[in-house]
């Protein structure tokens, strides 16, 4: 499974509704995921990848992964795989 | 009802080991937050904290009490020694037979919770010391202070996340006030600076990694601390009539439940908490100076509670004077409003107001005279204590000047 299937099952279970509700473009607002539901995305994000993803939650917009729409927490996920590995 | 006062101090902080100490660093705006030491302090993101430093409980505890004592144990009974000397108040009698002793903690002994779960689950051992549960029981500070002073009376462990102090005090209050006991000892402690008390917090997203700096604009969120904070409440006559210095009174108090969020605070709550600490001690909101606030530096907290302040005072809140000292000695969790009420009555007692340190920013959303960096020399009559906590529950106490 590619990291964004992983990633859009992550955030379709968060947010209760099927991956077929996510699209790339969509906000985790839209998809009314609050700031509870952000952390645990984030650290569901950690355990699959195996990566650490530096956020803090009074911070949101000043972290080092950009969560402002799926598509860049999914851009974001792939750096830090590369920025991680090994 | 009967008017009740605080005869005796005593604490254990980061910034002192003493009610002296302590107030002096306040006043001298002195940051107790620094580096963490203990095991595995390597493998936590976050690496700060208020943590208790020259604290030898070798030599001042025996072997015995040390088999007993977990280190938040150690530092109530600290505490203790400190604010019954200072009372000078003999439990005995039928004094000893009606007063008690009820505490704050969030987590009781969690060092003692994990150095048992690493030798079972990491070093493999299936055998634990035959005292792990008295140590850690939540309610084991209390038991100790009741044994060394024969508190006889109602004695127990509250236990509200960042509130339980103060709500451990309110009860106290209320016992003194219903004539229930002549005097009890309150007041709460924590310790959970340990690699799983951290690990637990750091998980939460919610902690900074260089500084706590309540009201802020860039704040970045809280800062633990440990500690403990120990008074004697006392009826007033009683208090009167056997000479004892009288630090202040406790004039009343509110507790209120959000009934909302688990984590995320509510303006309404804490509003409702503010103005019922004033109606209880039947104050006006401008006979308020000065506000210790609950400021834990997240984002959250701050703005939220600037907001209840405005709403319950109206344009008084631009009048009076609102701080965090979370910025100096960390967020001690459940025993925070107990160290917290000694900036109280440093303020109605010596006329100093202790400061919010680590402030560079200002935040339009908490757009309060928070007494910047620096105390301020300011005759206040009435003060207030805030603590808003996690599960949405709240507890605010009022003090008035003798």
């Amino acid at each position: 499974m590619s990291v964004t299937d992983k990633i859009f099952e992550i955030i379709a279970e968060q947010a209760v509704l099927e991956t077929s509700d996510v699209t790339m473009e969509s906000t985790l607002e839209d998809l009314g995921i609050d700031s509870l539901g952000l952390v645990e995305s984030i650290f569901a994000i950690e355990e699959e990848f195996d990566i650490t993803v530096p956020f803090n939650a009074n911070e949101p917009t000043n972290s080092d992964l950009d969560i402002s729409s799926v598509s860049k927490i999914i851009e974001g996920v792939e750096r830090l795989l590369k920025e991680q590995a090994g | 009802m009967k008017r009740v006062v605080i005869t005796g101090a005593g604490t254990i902080n980061a910034l002192g080991h003493s009610v002296a100490d302590t107030m002096t660093a306040m006043a001298e705006g002195r940051c107790g937050i620094g580096p963490l030491v203990f095991r595995d302090v390597e493998r936590l993101s976050i690496q700060i904290g208020g943590q208790v430093r020259g604290f030898e409980a070798d030599g001042r505890y025996n072997r015995q009490q040390m088999s007993l004592y977990d280190r938040f144990t150690q530092f109530t009974l600290a505490a203790a020694a400190e604010a019954i000397a200072q009372s000078g108040i003999t439990f005995s009698g039928e004094l000893a037979a009606k007063s008690g002793v009820v505490l704050g903690t969030a987590g009781g002994g969690v060092s003692t919770w994990d150095d048992n779960y690493r030798s079972v689950y990491e070093d493999g051992k299936n055998r634990v010391h035959p005292f792990v549960v008295p140590k850690l029981m939540n309610n084991a500070a209390a038991s100790h202070v009741s044994m060394e002073y024969n508190l006889k009376g109602p004695s127990f462990t509250v236990s509200t996340a960042c509130a339980s102090s103060n709500h451990a005090m309110a009860q106290a209050f209320q016992m003194v006030r219903t004539g229930m006991a002549p005097a009890m000892v309150t007041g709460g402690s924590e310790s959970m600076l340990c690699f799983g008390g951290v690990k637990a917090w750091e998980g939460l997203r919610v902690m900074s990694k260089d500084a706590c700096r309540p009201f802020s604009a860039n704040r970045n969120g809280m800062v633990q601390g440990e500690g403990a904070g120990i008074f004697v409440f006392e009826e007033y006559e009683h208090a009167r009539a056997r000479g004892a210095e009288i630090l202040c009174e406790v004039a009343g108090f509110a507790m209120s439940s959000d009934a909302t969020d688990i984590v995320m605070p509510s303006k309404n709550g804490a509003a409702r908490a503010i103005a019922g600490a004033l109606s209880d001690a039947q104050l006006n909101p401008e006979d308020v100076g000065y506000i210790n606030a609950h400021g834990t530096g997240t984002a959250a907290n701050d703005k939220t509670e600037c907001a209840a302040v405005a709403d319950v005072f109206g344009p008084h809140a631009d009048k009076l004077m609102i701080s965090s000292t979370k910025s100096m000695h960390g967020h001690l969790i459940g025993g925070t409003g107990a160290v917290e009420l000694l900036a109280c009555i440093m303020a109605l007692r010596d006329g100093v107001i202790a400061p919010t340190i680590g402030y560079e920013e200002a935040d339009p959303e908490c757009a309060l005279d928070v007494v910047p960096n620096e105390a301020r020399d300011a005759k206040v009559n009435v003060v207030l204590s805030n603590a808003f906590a996690f599960g949405g529950m709240n507890a605010v106490l009022a003090l008035r000047k003798v």
